[in-house]
């Protein structure tokens, strides 16, 4: 039982970051009806601003709360710089291209990041500092829940909580809503659009920027590679969930985190990815637009 | 008020308008009658800025606004009711009230105009909590209606607005354009194909054919043409 429960928390966390990563994919789809290819690396851009940032303030023996916090606000501001400059140079000239241009120019700038990283930096594994403290409460819990798994956990939801608050409250929240089901007629009642959609891919950015350095934390180390993998692992669960959905691309992280935790602990680790993609092709046999989504989207 | 000058709109290499003029003077009644595909949805996207002329100039209060940006345009007092209605099918009918008022900060004029509409439409009312897209066609209209008053606006523009409505709320919506008209002094741009109507509650009219003005007048004077009688009325 013991047991079980530690792979569903494990399966909880795992499922937060790819949640923090799939709202970025789900977003920008709802808004221009784009696959943003490039939304993996704003995570990776993400752990190794905050591995810059991290070391610089351990040198200087800041306080580990001080520390993480600084990090993950740098590596958002710098993830939502790219994010915002992204779309103004890859996707906004192609707003009125075919379909497919947008499209090739998100993956070739999702190989130039990795390229470009990868030159400033390096193609190797950097180990990441833990920036998450054990947390004394937690210890007689030790056995199911390690401290970095709580803060993932606490921290994503937070930052959910907040993202749904201000979709549905703030006039901001209205003007993207109101872009996503009708681009035309917000245009008509107002809306900046060109804004909106700036704002969205800075809002997704950031949020990913959050899962980088929780991860990187959490596992240690990071390379040029992470964003593509997590990418495509948070990519999927947006579909799952139901592409263009807010609440699916959350449930489909959690399906997704929990079927791999879970095959994990009682097939083996081996087998995770290829329950997770069978889930998947099982669930959109049955519900074409995933678990939350809108029949009859025809965006790709 | 408002004055096209010698607009040209095309899509892509089709030109679409043809050296538009057209005037309308501070609370007036003007509508623009024509066939399907005449271009006056064409006109009204030219005026509310989402399409831009390639040559001629629209001016609003002595303002030139053609190459302004739509948002612009809202903020200086032109709303547009679009063909087809375009509500924002899952928001309420309260937050579609809310977008209407978008760029505008006095919150407590808002309430006030939200429900001043609310008592304009009753039925909307009993339906704020709903989502949009689940209203019928003239609950609809009425919203969209009253979605672009939530912005106050100077000039009203309307396209269609009686499209694929029973006689009797049509008639009810076109009783309350004229009570805006007269009682609120809004201007109205309205466009429809349903001439008989339009005719009778404009005080001037537009007959567009092809993309080109071809007739343009008093709608008295206008409903007695022979011509505008064989084609548009039906006689
Ligand atoms: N997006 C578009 N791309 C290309 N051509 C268009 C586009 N929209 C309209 N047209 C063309 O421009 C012309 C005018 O269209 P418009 O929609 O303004 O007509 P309309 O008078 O509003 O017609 P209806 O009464 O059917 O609404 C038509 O020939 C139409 O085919
Ligand atoms: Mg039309």
């Amino acid at each position: 039982m013991e047991y079980f429960i530690e792979l569903l928390f494990s399966g909880l966390t795992r499922g937060s970051i790819y949640a923090l990563i799939a709202l970025g994919y789900t977003m920008v789809y709802g808004i221009i009806g784009l696959i943003n290819f490039a939304h993996g690396e704003m995570y990776m851009i993400g752990a190794f601003t905050g591995l810059i940032v991290a070391e610089i303030l351990l040198i200087y023996q800041f306080p580990l709360p001080a520390v993480f916090v600084l990090t993950a606000l740098a590596a958002v501001i710098w993830s939502s710089a790219y994010g915002f400059t992204v779309e103004r140079i890859a996707y906004r000239p192609l707003r009125k291209a075919p379909r497919l241009a947008p499209l090739i120019s998100a993956i070739g700038m999702s190989i130039f990041l990795q390229n470009y990283v990868q030159l400033v930096q390096t193609a190797d594994f950097l180990p990441f500092p833990s920036l998450i403290p054990e947390f004394a409460f937690l210890e007689p819990y030790a056995g199911i829940i390690g401290s970095t798994d709580a803060a993932i956990l606490v921290v994503s939801l937070i930052a959910m909580l907040l993202l749904s608050v201000m979709v549905k409250w703030t006039r901001i929240g209205k003007a993207m809503r109101a872009t996503a089901q009708d681009q035309k007629m917000a245009l008509l009642v107002g809306v900046n659009v060109d804004r909106i959609i700036s704002f969205t891919f800075i809002l997704g950015s950031g949020l990913a920027a959050i899962g980088g350095v929780l991860i990187a934390s959490h596992v240690g180390q990071i390379n040029v590679f992470i964003g593509f993998i997590a990418g495509i692992k948070a990519f999927t669960a947006a579909v799952l969930g139901g592409i263009g959905s807010i609440p699916g691309a959350v449930l489909g992280s959690y399906v997704l985190g929990l079927t791999e935790s879970l095959t994990t602990g009682y097939v083996s680790s081996d087998y995770e990815d290829v329950f997770a993609f069978a889930l998947l092709v099982l669930i959109l046999i049955f519900r074409p637009s995933g678990l939350l989504g809108k029949a009859s989207v025809d965006k790709v | 008020m408002l004055e096209l000058q010698n607009i040209d709109v095309f899509y892509g290499n089709i030109q679409a308008l043809h050296d538009i003029s057209i005037t309308i003077r501070q609370g007036e009644i003007v509508t623009l009658i024509g066939a399907n595909g005449a271009g006056k949805s064409t006109t009204l996207m030219t005026i509310s800025g989402i399409l831009p002329p390639r040559h001629g100039r629209v001016i609003f209060l002595n303002q030139q606004i053609s190459g302004l940006m739509p948002d612009r345009i809202v903020q200086l007092g032109i709303s547009q009711v679009p063909e087809g209605r375009h509500i924002f099918p899952a928001l309420t009918v309260s937050e579609n009230l809310d977008l209407g008022a978008f760029l505008r900060r006095d919150h407590a004029a808002i309430a006030d105009d939200k429900a001043w509409l609310y008592g304009l439409f009753p039925i909307l009312e009993k339906r704020r909590q709903q989502p949009g897209g689940t209203l019928s066609g003239g609950e609809q209209q009425m919203l969209a209606i009253a979605r672009a008053l939530m912005a106050r606006p100077k000039l009203l523009l309307l396209d269609e607005p009686s499209m694929g409505l029973a006689p009797l709320i049509t008639k009810q919506i076109f009783e309350i354009l004229l009570k805006l008209n007269k009682e609120h002094q809004t201007t109205i741009f309205l466009v429809e194909q349903n001439a008989n109507l339009a005719l009778r509650i404009a005080h001037r009219a537009y007959v567009l054919e092809n993309g080109r003005v071809v007739l343009q007048g008093d709608a008295a004077v206008l409903r007695d043409n022979p011509v505008v009688q064989k084609a548009y009325l039906g006689m």
